[in-house]
């Protein structure tokens, strides 16, 4: 189910320089979401038709926060919003990290779901929280920042072991998430990652040499977010069903994908 | 319970309002009829089919613009055969008119996907020689009025419903088109289709969309719009579903007014799916508070 809600802000701050982060009081969209899924959301201001598609990074009984970059006008709109305004929202969209799911995939392979690494890179960090905190199975996580500014680190280390990357080097690994899991020599019996597409790449690739499945999270321009516009496709390698051709919908099949089965 | 009648007839067809949707932005009608009552449209006009699959264009397929959006998707299908198998039982659940958008590579392929619709339980055929994203057929036939006629005659010739003929705005006069569509022997005529437009993206000094350029809608478009039903309101005796860039009611009826028996909704469906709802309703309250009894009073009622 999908919902739409002109939802009250119930909190709004900055966390790094240009990340920002809303709560929403939300009726049905919190209560029916799981991690991995997005929202649309709506500018207030006509010109700004479509919808921008941001990440959950939290659930909370009603409440469901997002954390989002500031990269047009759109999102510094959104920015700029404080405690007790509102805006227009819709979802939950998309499949998510559907982990009862993804457990029987493995199982039924002969796999283990025991141990999870995550991988979150740059505004791909805040999907991992919900995730992290919903993965009742031992977890590593490794997350990607240009610098120091690691916005939601404490809450991960919350709720699972952090693993810090900087471009920098100002904190933890000097370089990408996926050589600082080949340093610590992190293994699991499953991935997920959501980040840019090169960390993603690589992400598909090291699964490939762990020998266990990743599952990712792409992002693509959306107009519907539905599912209905084809705006949002990505390669697979075998035939989408709803399409008939090798095209699924990110909004829609996705954004969570078996790395195995799209190209990326 | 209001005494407006809403209900308008296009060929033979009878609608129960005016109001349907634009090609593309609707899908087959699937995924906003979780927050739609499809049974409160006028019709349904589904995205565009061919007889076999079409993948569309690399990614990115769309931008925003300023007060609408482009968008490339190059005609992404399932083909004729998922189409008729899933997308026509499932609208057949509700109490609405079909109209199915038909696209081809070429005058073949047209009269190949609307003959294999001609038994289908569908109202009415939109043919698409308006797509400004593909290369090979769409635009091609919609922009010279020879080509138009010839098209419109081929498929006139073995359809069984009736035909509208989708038309671009990117043509030096819309009149002459649509002349040429009803020499071709149309039913009625659909416009606009989306002006070709670009978008740069100058942080990656590229184009905002894969294929380059765009077909734009949105309200930014709307004056071009019902200028243009306008003109081809003048110039044919067909019927004409108007659209580009309605968001409301009082948009709806300045094609209405201009000339068009029916509209669609596109754009505005992504920034609110319950967009043409909201059209039904506000049109039934102009047309209460005016002490209009029949919308088609309304018909082209502007001269």
């Amino acid at each position: 189910m999908t919902f739409r809600e002109n939802a009250t802000i119930a909190k709004a701050s900055k966390l790094a320089n240009g990340v920002f982060e809303i709560w929403f009081e939300t009726k049905d969209i919190a209560k029916n979401a799981i991690p991995g899924q997005f929202i649309s959301v709506y500018s207030n201001h006509g010109e700004r038709l479509l919808p921008r598609p941001i990440s959950i990074c939290r659930i909370d009984g009603d409440l469901l926060r997002i954390v989002y970059r500031v990269v047009g006008a759109g999102t510094d709109e959104f920015s700029q919003m404080k405690a007790g305004e509102k805006l227009t929202i819709q979802g939950p969209l998309g499949n998510g990290y559907e982990l009862d799911k993804i457990k029987a995939a493995l199982e039924s392979k002969g796999g283990n779901f025991k141990k999870a690494l995550l991988f979150g890179g740059g505004i791909g960090v805040p999907p991992m929280l919900e995730l992290a905190a919903k993965l009742d199975i031992q977890t590593d996580v490794v997350l990607g920042y240009r610098d120091q500014e690691n916005f939601l680190k404490d809450e991960f280390e919350n709720v699972s072991t952090v693993h810090i990357a900087t471009d920098d080097g100002s904190v933890g690994f000097h370089g990408n998430v996926i050589d600082a899991a080949k340093a610590e020599e992190l293994k699991a019996d499953v991935i997920f990652a959501c980040g840019p597409l090169p960390m993603l790449k690589g992400v598909k690739a090291y699964a490939k040499e762990l020998g266990v499945p990743a599952y990712i999270s792409l992002e693509e321009k959306m107009a519907c977010g539905i599912g209905a516009c084809l705006a949002c496709v990505c390669k697979t390698h075998k035939k989408d069903e709803h399409s008939q051709v090798n095209n699924a919908r990110v909004c829609k099949e996705g954004p969570v994908f078996d790395a195995a089965e799209v190209e990326i | 319970m209001s005494n407006v009648n809403l209900g308008v007839s296009l060929c033979g067809v009878d609608f129960k309002n005016p109001v349907t949707v634009a090609s593309g932005t609707f899908g087959s009608g699937m995924e906003y009829s979780e927050f739609v009552d499809l049974n409160r449209l006028g019709a349904v006009t589904t995205k565009g089919v061919a007889i076999t699959p079409w993948a569309g264009n690399p990614t990115p397929r769309i931008a925003e613009t300023y007060g609408g959006m482009i968008n490339a998707i190059g005609l992404q299908n399932p083909g004729l055969d998922t189409f008729l198998k899933r997308d026509i039982p499932f609208l057949k659940n509700y109490d609405t008119k079909i109209i199915v958008n038909v696209c081809g590579h070429s005058e073949e392929e047209y009269v190949e996907a609307v003959k294999r619709l001609a038994d289908a339980p569908v109202d009415m055929l939109e043919i698409n020689i308006s797509c400004p994203n593909v290369k090979e057929g769409g635009i091609a036939f919609g922009t010279v009025p020879a080509s138009a006629e010839k098209i419109t005659k081929a498929v006139k010739a073995v359809a069984k419903q009736p035909i509208i003929m989708k038309l671009s705005p990117n043509v030096t006069s819309i009149a002459d088109m649509a002349r040429a569509c009803e020499a071709g022997g149309a039913d009625a005529v659909s416009l606009i289709n989306t002006l070709t437009g670009m978008k740069i993206d100058i942080n990656r000094r590229t184009f905002a969309v894969a294929n380059k350029t765009g077909g734009m809608s949105g309200p930014a478009v709307k004056p071009v719009a019902v200028r243009m039903v306008y003109e081809v309101a003048n110039a044919v005796n067909l019927p004409i579903i108007g659209m580009g860039g309605i968001r409301n009611a009082e948009d709806a009826l300045e094609f209405i007014m201009a000339g068009a028996t029916m509209v669609s909704v596109g754009t505005a469906n992504f920034n609110d799916p319950l967009t043409t709802i909201k059209v039904v309703e506000g049109l039934e309250e102009f047309c209460d508070k005016n002490g209009v009894k029949d919308i088609k009073e309304l018909i082209g009622c502007v001269k």
